[in-house]
């Protein structure tokens, strides 16, 4: 199918970091099963360091490959510089997605701001909300919440 | 071993080798214009009207009664704008319809709302067939056309049209009926249905792509859409497309002739699938098992999303559809499974697999070993389903 680049497709055949961690120092959770695509990403941090990422998606191949991409992107990198993944670089990194599917690659830069809240919150670590820029308007684009 | 299983003829269906034949000879041989004078076209016009007479014959109509169109949404379009238009000469603006048409029809009727007609859609029920006693209640002296599908493209349910058509009958109310899906896959007859006018389009039968037939009965109203000319009695301009008029003869011909055997052997082929996939657990078959289309089966599956579905379907030589959001464009799922009753979260797990004659014992075997695997890959990595099996949600399947 042409609907996606090789990348997008390699991702979505082959997703790296799948499953979940049993003892998670973060997990976040984004978007609903009746917009079709939940997003869910758990964390492992050690000094500061994302040592280890795993994801759980139910959507569209865009969504597993945008999750997959970002894992990817942010397994083995600070806290600090996993905060800065944008959903543009996620969709870059996957050689561009078709523009009714943008939305999955901002669930992923979502679901990674997501798990490191709630690893703040969960560990008692002050944090300003302003780190997290993709949090803040929800999930206005898919409309109508129930 | 991956084994190439087309399963998606409600989408468009492989043409058959008479029907190729008869497309490149004509266009070869009987190249002149049927508005011609001259030999050439003369021979073209005769070739045109025998084609009309023998589709004419198939559906119970007369040739009069027959016209060519570009597809199956052209001529949903022509019949329910011709009848607005004179319901509306009449004071007469209310259409009723149902929830579960074709976009052709849906998108036809929203533009008339817009105009101002009152339009009804009325509900289907879980089994996703129409009840004749609702239409009753939603016929009024202002009715101008009522438009039920005899067979839906998604689901595959059979409505109950020679009922709708004996109604519409005793009311006086234009009836015109969506056949696309129904035409060379069940008994079609013009005069059975009652219907005043009726959709069918080429290539769900083995035709080409692009041409379709408008029967409008002798007497009601159509009005052409397209001006330029005298063809098809000045109800649509247009130099008639005779190759693809006369192949979608011979495959009309062909499936219309082999109807008994083939629904027989497609009916099997479907039971056995539906059968083999109701083994997937929280799933379920959508519409009504016994009054549908002898090729559709159309599941949801909780718990996972359509299209990464047909994305790995694909991959193991599968073509299929799904009425998911993401294969559509848009945010909503099908409006068919959401008219069942089928809600969001689990609308988008759908998958369709619409078989025909082409389709063998050894591709249904692969199908039913293939797709719970792949259902079963997309739940293990979804965390919907994780809660499902955890009970942090409930499962609706």
């Amino acid at each position: 199918m042409s609907l996606y680049s090789e990348k997008v497709m390699d991702h979505f055949r082959h997703p790296r970091n799948v499953g979940v961690i049993e003892d998670p120092d973060g997990v976040g959770e984004v978007g609903n099963a009746k917009c079709g695509d939940i997003m869910k990403m758990y964390i492992k941090v050690e000094n500061g360091i994302l040592t280890d990422v795993k994801f759980e998606t139910f959507g569209c191949g865009s969504a597993i490959a945008s999750s997959s991409m970002a894992t990817e992107m942010i397994k083995g990198k600070p806290i600090k510089e996993a905060l800065l993944l944008t959903n543009k670089a996620v969709t870059e990194a996957l050689d561009g997605l078709p523009a009714h599917k943008l939305h999955c690659s901002v669930l992923a830069e979502e679901a990674v701001q997501a798990a490191v809240r709630d690893y703040y919150v969960k560990h008692n670590i002050p944090y300003d909300e302003k780190d997290f820029p993709a949090l803040d308007h929800g999930h206005d684009e898919h409309g109508d919440e129930s | 071993m991956i084994m190439n299983v087309y399963a998606d003829n409600a989408a468009t269906t492989k043409m058959r080798d008479s029907a190729v034949k008869a497309y490149a000879e004509t266009a070869q041989m009987i190249y002149g214009n049927p508005s011609s004078l001259h030999s050439a076209g003369q021979e073209a016009k005769s070739l045109l009207e025998e084609c009309r007479a023998s589709i004419a014959s198939l559906l119970g109509a007369q040739p009069k009664e027959i016209l060519f169109t570009s597809g199956g949404s052209e001529a949903d379009n022509q019949a329910i704008l011709s009848a607005a238009r004179l319901g509306k000469l009449r004071g007469k603006t209310k259409i009723v319809s149902t929830a579960i048409e074709h976009h052709a029809v849906l998108h036809t009727l929203k533009k008339l709302q817009k105009e101002g007609f009152e339009v009804v859609l009325l509900p289907v029920g879980t089994d996703g067939i129409v009840k004749v006693k609702d239409l009753e209640e939603a016929l009024d002296e202002n009715v101008c056309l009522v438009s039920v599908m005899l067979a839906n493209n998604e689901i595959g349910t059979i409505q109950p049209v020679e009922e709708i058509g004996k109604l519409c009958r005793e009311k006086k109310v234009l009836f015109h009926t969506d056949a696309v899906q129904a035409v060379g896959h069940m008994e079609v007859n013009v005069g059975k249905i009652g219907c005043d006018y009726l959709a069918l389009s080429a290539h769900k039968f083995g035709g080409p792509k692009g041409i379709g037939v408008l029967y409008a009965r002798q007497g009601s109203p159509v009005y052409s859409l397209i001006e330029g000319g005298a063809q098809e009695r000045g109800k649509r301009a247009g130099t008639e497309d005779l190759p693809a008029i006369r192949a979608m003869t011979v495959a009309m011909q062909e499936a219309v002739g082999s109807l008994p055997e083939t629904m027989k052997k497609v009916t099997a082929l479907r039971d056995k699938l539906i059968a083999g996939l109701e083994k997937i657990p929280h799933g379920a078959l959508n519409g009504d098992r016994v009054k549908r289309l002898a090729g559709n089966v159309s599941f949801c599956f909780e718990g996972i999303e359509g299209e990464s579905l047909l994305l790995l379907l694909d991959d193991k030589g599968i073509s299929a559809s799904s009425g998911s959001a993401c294969t559509s464009g848009s945010l909503d799922p099908s409006h068919v499974l959401l008219a069942i009753g089928r809600v969001h979260d689990v609308a988008h797990g759908s998958l369709r697999l619409t078989i025909n004659e082409n389709n063998t014992e050894e591709e249904i075997d692969y199908l039913i070993g293939e797709v719970p695997k792949v259902v079963q890959y997309l739940r293990d990595m979804s965390p919907v389903w994780r809660d499902l099996q955890e009970g942090k949600r409930q499962y609706i399947l």
